[in-house]
C-alpha cells in the first residue's frame, strides 16, 4: 500500500512539474498571497470570483491553480494581520494577537518570518498526512451507496449545527435554503420544471452555484468590507536586513513545537465541513499558549503566538480537501466552490477519482508538495511588494473586483438573468450577515444539493417508500448517530449553561 | 431602522418567503407515487417548510429577546457607512441595467469612472487608464482566449466590435 502511494506520488510530482502546471502554481500562489492579504478578501473570495477565469486550462491545472491559490492565501492572510492589524482574512485573525505588538515593537520582520515558517510546517505536515490518509479513506469509501452518501450529507451539516459557533435556527435556515435553490431547474428524475418563478424562462436551466457563491464572497463580501474598513489604517512599515534575516533563522526554534502542534490540530479541524481554518487557528494559538513555559507573554508579541495559529490555518486548508477528494464532501466553504468547479469540469468528486481520474487527484497532491515550497519562497522574497499592494485605495480595488464578479457570473451560464441573480444574491447575503445568518452552510448546500436529493430519491425508492434502509446500512447508521449527536450537542450546552447559572446564583 | 427591527423584518419575510415556496412546490407531486417514487416537489416541499420552522424560531426568540440582534437598538446599518455601500450597491444595479442598453463593455468603462472619479476622488490620469485598461483587458480574456461572447448592449452597438473580430479571426 505504502509503496503504491509512493509510486502515485512520484506520477504526480511529475504532472505538476509539466510547463504549464508549473506556471499555474506559481500564479496561484501569487494570486493567494495577494488575496489574502487583502483585508476582507480570503481564499473562498478568490476561488469563487477567479473561478470561472479557469476554464482556460484543462481540469487538472485548473484545479492545481485554485489548490495554490487557497494555499497562498493562508500565507498571504499573515501579512496583513501584521502589518496592517487587521486580519487579511477571517483564517488570520488570531495570527493579529501577537503579530500586531510585534509589529508595533518594530518586528514585523521577525513576526512575517515566523508566519512563513509555521505555514510552511503546516503546508508540510498537512500533506503528508493527506497523501497517507487519502487513499485508503477513497478505498473505504468505494463501498458507500446512496444511503451512506445522504447520511454523510447529514453529517457534514449537522457539523454547522453543533459546532459552527452560530445562531441555530439561522443556520439550519441557510442549510435548507441552499439546498431548496439547488432544486430549481428541471427535476433530473421526473423531467419536470420545478419552482420557475413567474415563469422566467432564466430559471429552467437551474441556479449555479457560482452565482451564489460570486453574489456572496464577491459583492456581499465586498459591501460587508466597505461598511467595515471605514476607519483609516496604517500600515507598520517593515524592515529588512541580512543580518536581521539571520537573526530571525535563530529564532525559530521557540516556535517549531508550537508550529507541530498547531499543523496536527489544523488538519484534523480542517476535515470538519463547519470547522476549518479559522477555529483551527484559534485553538492551536489557545493550546500553545496554555503549554507554553510564559504563557504571560502571548499578546505581547511572542513570535510563537504567531507562528501557532499561522501552521493551524495552512494544515486546515490542506485538511479541508481530504473529504472533497475522498468523499465529495467538501471541508470549506472554499472546498466546496472548489468541488462546484470540479462538477463543471466533468469530474465526479468522491472515491472514484481515485481510480478513475489518478493523474487528476495524484497530480493535484503532487502540486500541493511544490505549491508549498513555492509559496514560501514567493512569501519571503516579496514581501516589500505585498506591503505596497496593502496601500491600494479600496476605491481601486472594490470596483476591479466588482467588474471580474459581473463578467464571473455571466460566464458560465452566458445569460444576464443570472448576473442579476448575483446581485440580488450579493446584496441579500450582506443582510442576512449583518443579522448572524452563515452564509457559508447556504453555498455548501446548494453545492452538494443535487447530490443530496438525488441520493435520498434513490434510497427511498429502493426502499419502497420506507426510510426503514437506512437502518439496515451501519455506516449510514453511524453518520446519523454522530449528525443526531452534533444537533444535541447546543441543547446539552444550552442546559449546563442554565444550571451553571442557577448554581452561581 | 434598529437591529431589532431589521431582524423582525427580515424573518417575517424570510418567513412568508417560505410558505410561499411550500404553495409553489405543491404545485407538483409531493407524495409518494406508486411504482414511480417521490414525487417532483416533495423534496422542495419538505425543505421549504422546514424554512418556515427555522423562521418561527427566529421569530420566537426575538419575541423572547433571546438573539443579540433582537436586543439591539443600534442602527441596522452604521450612519457613516450608509452613503458608501448605498452608492456601490446602486451604482452596481445601474452597471447591470447599462449592460442591457451599451453593453459589457461600455457599461463597465462608464462604472469604473464613476466609481474612481466620483466616489473614490482618484486623478483623470487613474480613472482613465483604469476605465479603458479594465474593459481592453475583459474582452481580451474572454472573447479571445476564452471565446466566451460577452453582452454588447442594443444591436446599435454591434458595429463598434467589427475591427475587432477582424483582428481576432
Amino acid at each position: 500500500m505504502f509503496q503504491e502511494i509512493l509510486v502515485h506520488l512520484g506520477e504526480g510530482l511529475l504532472e505538476a512539474f509539466q510547463p504549464l502546471n508549473l506556471m499555474m502554481i506559481f500564479l496561484g500562489c501569487f494570486a493567494g498571497l495577494f488575496v489574502g492579504a487583502l483585508p476582507g478578501l480570503g481564499s473562498v473570495n478568490g476561488v469563487a470570483i477567479l473561478l470561472p477565469i479557469t476554464f482556460l486550462v484543462p481540469p487538472t491545472s485548473a484545479i492545481i491553480f485554485l489548490a495554490a491559490l487557497y494555499y497562498g492565501a493562508m500565507y498571504g492572510g499573515a501579512i496583513s494581520s501584521i502589518t496592517l492589524g487587521i486580519p487579511g482574512a477571517s483564517t488570520a485573525v488570531a495570527t493579529v494577537f501577537d503579530g500586531r505588538p510585534m509589529a508595533q515593537k518594530g518586528l514585523a520582520d521577525q513576526a512575517l518570518m515566523a508566519a512563513a515558517v509555521a505555514s510552511f510546517i503546516g503546508g508540510s505536515v498537512s500533506i503528508v498526512l493527506f497523501t497517507l490518509f487519502a487513499p485508503p479513506l477513497a478505498k473505504f469509501a468505494l463501498a458507500f451507496g446512496p444511503p451512506e452518501e445522504f447520511s454523510l450529507m447529514i453529517l457534514a451539516f449537522a457539523t454547522f449545527v453543533g459546532l459552527g459557533g452560530d445562531d441555530i435556527p439561522k443556520t439550519i435556515f441557510s442549510i435548507l435554503i441552499g439546498l431548496l435553490l439547488a432544486t430549481i431547474g428541471l427535476d433530473i428524475i421526473s423531467g419536470r420544471p420545478r419552482l420557475i418563478f413567474f415563469d422566467i424562462p432564466g430559471f429552467m436551466h437551474g441556479i449555479n452555484f457560482l452565482v451564489l457563491a460570486i453574489g456572496i464572497y464577491g459583492i456581499g463580501e465586498m459591501l460587508w468590507t466597505l461598511e467595515t474598513t471605514q476607519g483609516q489604517v496604517t500600515i507598520h512599515s517593515v524592515k529588512t536586513s541580512w543580518s536581521r534575516f539571520v537573526g530571525n533563522l535563530k529564532l525559530i526554534k521557540t516556535y517549531i513545537g508550537g508550529s507541530m502542534l498547531g499543523s496536527f490540530l489544523g488538519f484534523f479541524v480542517g476535515t470538519l465541513p463547519a470547522a476549518g481554518a479559522t477555529p483551527a487557528s484559534l485553538m492551536s494559538y489557545g493550546l500553545t499558549k496554555t503549554f507554553s513555559k510564559d504563557p504571560e507573554s502571548f499578546g505581547k508579541g511572542n513570535p510563537a503566538g504567531v507562528a501557532a495559529p499561522e501552521a493551524a490555518n495552512n494544515s486546515a486548508s490542506t485538511g479541508s480537501m481530504l473529504p472533497m477528494i475522498t468523499l465529495g464532501i467538501p471541508g470549506s466553504p472554499t472546498t466546496a466552490v472548489l468541488l462546484g468547479g470540479m462538477i463543471i469540469w466533468g469530474l465526479r468528486p468522491g472515491p472514484l477519482l481515485f481510480s478513475e481520474h489518478p493523474d487528476f487527484v495524484w497530480g493535484l497532491i503532487g502540486s500541493m508538495y511544490i505549491a508549498n515550497f513555492v509559496t514560501l519562497v514567493l512569501n519571503l522574497a516579496l514581501i516589500p511588494l505585498f506591503v505596497r499592494v496593502l496601500a491600494t485605495p479600496f476605491t481601486i480595488l472594490a470596483p476591479l473586483i466588482f467588474a471580474l464578479c459581473v463578467v464571473g457570473g455571466f460566464a458560465p451560464t452566458q445569460d444576464m438573468h443570472d448576473v442579476w441573480l448575483m446581485f440580488i444574491f450579493g446584496v441579500f447575503g450582506y443582510l442576512l450577515r449583518k443579522l448572524d445568518y452563515p452564509v457559508a452552510p447556504a453555498v455548501l448546500a446548494i453545492v452538494l444539493g443535487p447530490l443530496a436529493e438525488a441520493s435520498l430519491r434513490q434510497t427511498l425508492i429502493s426502499g419502497q417508500g420506507s426510510a426503514a434502509v437506512f437502518l439496515e446500512r451501519p455506516i449510514a447508521l453511524t453518520c446519523f448517530f454522530f449528525a443526531l449527536m452534533l444537533v444535541l450537542y447546543p441543547v446539552y450546552q444550552h442546559f449546563t449553561r442554565k444550571k451553571a447559572k442557577a448554581a452561581d446564583a | 431602522m434598529t437591529t431589532r427591527k431589521a431582524e423582525l423584518a427580515m424573518a417575517v419575510f424570510l418567513l412568508l418567503a417560505s410558505i410561499a415556496l411550500m404553495f409553489k412546490s405543491m404545485q407538483l407531486n409531493i407524495g409518494w407515487i406508486p411504482g414511480r417514487g417521490p414525487g417532483a416537489g416533495m423534496w422542495p416541499f419538505y425543505l421549504s417548510l422546514g424554512m418556515a420552522l427555522a423562521c418561527l424560531a427566529t421569530l420566537y426568540r426575538w419575541f423572547r429577546g433571546t438573539t443579540p440582534q433582537a436586543r439591539s437598538e443600534e442602527p441596522f446599518v452604521a450612519p457613516d457607512a450608509l452613503p458608501v455601500v448605498a452608492i456601490t450597491a446602486g451604482g452596481l444595479f445601474g452597471l447591470l441595467v447599462s449592460i442591457h442598453i451599451v453593453g459589457m463593455y461600455i457599461g463597465l468603462a462608464a462604472f469604473m469612472v464613476f466609481y474612481l472619479r466620483f466616489v473614490g476622488r482618484h486623478s483623470w490620469l487613474m480613472t482613465t487608464m483604469f476605465a479603458v485598461g479594465t474593459p481592453i483587458f475583459i474582452f481580451c480574456l474572454f472573447e479571445w482566449a476564452l471565446t466566451t461572447t460577452l453582452p454588447k448592449g442594443l444591436a446599435i452597438f454591434e458595429p463598434l466590435y467589427y475591427p475587432l473580430y477582424d483582428l481576432m479571426y
